[in-house]
């Protein structure tokens, strides 16, 4: 149990996300997380702004029912199967982004600094999660996939299209990271 | 119930995504930063494990629920929309720090802002849907 509840090393996690796919890929699906945005969009009648949202959402039902288990999953890690463990991080890290004004790196996954409430509520932190979701929905339909498409599924499935997209998203975070990310914090 | 085994896979993929520390923020930073392996060890031993799992197979010795050989769907040939709609999408990956599994994940853990994220993703998602016919690809 103690394993369970302390975080999960790396080569543990790698295998079980291709557990993931596997299963979906068993079950006749297929991994891929970003194509419930499209669904959404279908569902609140998108269909009749654009063509690229006039297919049969209801098929996708499926895929719809993994991100409410995914929801679920957050709610049980957090709640049920975690100890007092903070991330472990770089103390480089660490030392960063404590000049970058991030306080308390790695106590919670997300920082306060951009997700708190207090941030949301003003221009800039309502503003920096408006662009940046608005840029994963927007680059990811571009892209044809995110993370699960591309860079697990695709890459598994040795995908020449989807190692142009992993060099894009590597190439985009290293931009954001390094030289944008310190222009705002 | 026929979607009792998808609410399972969800499940599975939301604790394993914060169990192995791949939803938090900082792990993206640190990545993206060259300061840890830990998301290259995820990412590459995932994909190691996925090419096994599909190169297995391909030579038949696993089959789908139905008997059925396992298709992955191919991506179209193309080079601009991979590369352009990748970059973009870095762009918000780092900044958020979560991708479309995550944003849902996060959600669950407590972080009630990811809300103004999806919402702001599925809008993303619906101007690409607008523009799509004028964009490269």
């Amino acid at each position: 149990m103690e394993h369970i509840l302390a975080p999960w090393p790396w080569y543990i996690s790698g295998p079980l996300i291709a557990l993931v796919m596997s299963l979906l890929l068993y079950l006749g699906k297929t991994f891929g997380m970003s194509s419930n945005l499209r669904t959404m969009c279908s569902m609140m009648g998108a269909g009749k702004a654009a063509n690229f949202f006039k297919f049969n959402w209801k098929e996708q039902k499926w895929n719809l029912i993994v991100v409410l288990g995914a929801v679920i999953g957050g709610f049980i890690a957090t709640q049920y199967l975690s100890d007092s463990s903070t991330t472990d991080l770089n103390p480089k890290t660490v030392a960063e982004l404590q000049h970058m004004g991030f306080k308390n790196s790695g106590i919670e996954l997300v920082p306060d600094e951009i997700y708190s409430l207090e941030a949301f509520t003003t221009p800039k932190g309502l503003l920096l999660l408006i662009i940046g979701g608005f840029l994963v929905g927007f680059g990811t339909r571009y892209a044809g996939g995110c993370t699960s498409g591309h860079a697990i599924t695709g890459l598994s499935s040795l995908q020449k299209p989807s190692l142009i997209a992993v060099i894009g998203f590597f190439v985009g975070g290293l931009i954001m990271t390094n030289f944008i990310l310190p222009l705002i914090f | 119930m026929k979607y009792l085994k998808f609410l399972l896979v969800g499940i599975f993929f939301g604790i394993v995504l914060v169990k192995s520390e791949a939803v938090s923020w900082y792990r993206i930073y640190e990545m993206f930063r060259f300061q840890s392996f830990h998301m290259y060890g995820i990412i590459g031993t995932a994909i190691a494990c996925g090419i096994l799992f599909l190169q297995m197979s391909k030579k038949g010795i696993i089959k789908n629920i139905r008997g059925a050989n396992i298709l992955v769907p191919e991506k179209e040939k193309g080079f601009s929309r991979y590369i352009i709609g990748g970059v973009l999408f870095g762009f918000g990956w780092a900044l958020i720090g979560a991708c479309p599994g995550p944003m849902y994940i996060l959600l669950g853990t407590g972080v009630y802002s990811m809300i103004i994220v999806i919402a702001a993703a599925l809008l993303g998602t619906f101007i690409y849907g607008i523009l799509k016919d004028k964009l490269p690809h």
